[in-house]
């Protein structure tokens, strides 16, 4: 794809590619509407003269759920580095609903962060809490109080399905398991973006699905959510937008062919279970 | 609800560390013990040598027909003298009594007394008592040491004593100080890094609170509360110890 063709796309993003596709969707948001995330001209240079990222420019809708897809180093985890404000850009420029990511001082950073849910594949949850402590701590950071938590935390585990788990501790917990908790932490506050980095790596194929119709389901709550992974058949299935992303280049931004459809989350897990159009590993 | 949120945190961090905190708390439990044993020690070696360097002063011998006059004016020229602090004067009478009453035998046995008056010169510091002593022996054509004044009989010499006690109470003093030093750099060291390893074992802890927008002081504040609660169980422990 040419540079023009991607300028375009990222003018419009939520452009779908079959006309009537958009009419089944009524809740899409305004085309004009700002986007969540806007990097322009991005680049990424590590010490040791690795690129993380060159010159990335792309930008994601409200209530999008996009993937982030490239091999190993070819720039995924530096996008959502860059997201969190963990590292800064050597040049261009990021923009998170409407912040010049670059204003932001370190001392704002931790207010930044709690409007971004953000999931690993390594869980990153706090050993020594039990599961309800986990989502409680993303509350009391914010100040929530005492009887908010109450509230709120049960509410986000029954709807993760972890209700009968509140007590345990991650390391009683099976990787999928302990997945659901960290996404119901990044939940918790009801971000209006969800970042997760490999979500699925360490998880089985059947697990992995429970995730991604989590994400699916958070995604229809209103939540921009972009995901990183290799797992390519996965992401055939979900038929999302993609972005590939090359030894930190955008390479491919496309809206794939059902992406616009609206469909609600069983039907969603009945499509990922089908068997794969192409062989799995390609 | 904030200040009890930090207490329950810390609270929690101590009872889920359990054994990292009792080695932090074992580590600055021992080593302010040893400091609390040393700095007295030090601070006695100190004062034994200050003691005896106090010690250290010129006498004056007046002669034997001095008047009180005589006196006055060689109070008033030695305290004249660089680096005198003050001058005590014993008079021939005064110093008669304290020495007989210390031998009371031998000071029966004299029909007169022999005792000449007496000015105890205490230089400013104890180090310049030579300095002090040079000045009042000025040389004289002949190469022996004279006075300042004519009705002064002699002036004591101890050099050899002086100066031994001057060199023995500088070695004690620098050496007392030199350990102080070394030993509170190592206390600071250890307790830096018994520190620097309770973080460096919770720096995922720490990370994954930034993660989620936790504000420094947010994560802090527990860490500070642990370490008072900590430092407090150790104080405790200690003056249990000392008793």
């Amino acid at each position: 794809m040419d540079r023009d063709q991607a300028t375009r796309q990222r003018a419009r993003p939520r452009q779908p590619v079959a006309p009537s596709a958009k009419a089944k969707r009524p809740s899409q948001p305004a085309q004009t509407a700002q986007p969540v995330i806007e990097f322009r001209g991005v680049s990424k240079h590590y010490s040791a003269g690795d690129v993380g990222l060159d010159q990335a420019t792309f930008s994601i809708g409200r209530e999008e759920f996009v993937f982030l897809v490239g091999a190993t180093g070819s720039g995924k985890s530096t996008v959502m580095r860059l997201l969190i404000k963990e590292i800064e850009p050597s040049e261009g420029s990021i923009r998170v609903a409407g912040h010049e990511l670059e204003q932001i001082n370190r001392k704002k950073v931790p207010f930044y962060r709690r409007n971004i849910g953000v999931v690993f594949q390594d869980f990153k949850l706090l050993p020594n809490r039990t599961v309800y402590d986990n989502v409680a701590y993303a509350l009391q950071v914010t100040g929530g109080t005492r009887r908010e938590i109450r509230a709120k935390v049960p509410d986000i585990l029954r709807l993760t399905g972890l209700s009968t788990k509140l007590h345990n501790y991650p390391d009683q917990l099976s990787g999928g398991e302990q997945q659901r908790v960290s996404i119901a932490r990044a939940f918790v506050n009801h971000p209006p973006l969800l970042l997760a980095d490999e979500p699925t790596g360490n998880l089985d194929p059947e697990t992995s699905i429970d995730i991604m119709r989590l994400l699916y389901r958070i995604n229809r709550t209103g939540t921009t959510v972009l995901v990183a992974t290799h797992d390519q058949a996965m992401v055939d299935k979900m038929r999302r937008r993609v972005l590939e992303l090359s030894r930190g280049r955008i390479v491919r931004d496309e809206a794939t062919g059902l992406y616009a459809r609206d469909e609600s989350t069983r039907e969603f897990a009945q499509r990922l279970r089908a068997p794969t159009t192409r062989p799995p590993g390609i | 609800m904030r200040l009890g949120f930090f207490l329950r945190e810390s609270m929690r961090a101590v009872r889920r560390n359990a054994a990292p905190s009792f080695a932090a708390l074992a580590t600055v439990l021992v080593t302010m013990l040893v400091l609390g044993v040393f700095i007295p020690i030090v601070q006695a070696t100190n004062g034994a040598a200050n003691s005896v360097r106090s010690r250290v002063l010129v006498d004056v011998y007046m002669k034997t027909g001095a008047t009180s006059k005589d006196a006055t004016r060689v109070r008033s020229e030695l305290l004249a003298v660089p680096h005198v602090r003050s001058v005590e004067f014993v008079s021939k009478d005064q110093a008669y009594a304290e020495q007989s009453k210390r031998d009371p035998q031998a000071y029966a046995l004299l029909a007169s007394n022999p005792l000449p008056d007496t000015f105890h010169v205490i230089p400013d510091n104890p180090a310049n008592v030579l300095a002090v002593h040079k000045s009042l022996t000025p040389p004289t054509a002949s190469g022996v040491a004279g006075t300042i004044d004519p009705s002064i009989q002699s002036v004591s010499n101890k050099k050899n004593d002086t100066k031994k006690i001057l060199e023995v109470t500088n070695l004690v003093t620098i050496t007392a100080a030199v350990l102080t030093v070394l030993l509170i750099l190592a206390s600071i060291l250890l307790i830096a890094n018994t520190i620097r390893l309770s973080l460096y074992a919770r720096r995922r802890e720490v990370e994954v609170m930034k993660l989620v927008g936790a504000t420094d002081w947010f994560i802090r504040w527990p860490f500070v509360i642990e370490g008072t609660i900590v430092g407090a169980v150790g104080a405790l422990w200690r003056s249990g110890c000392w008793e």
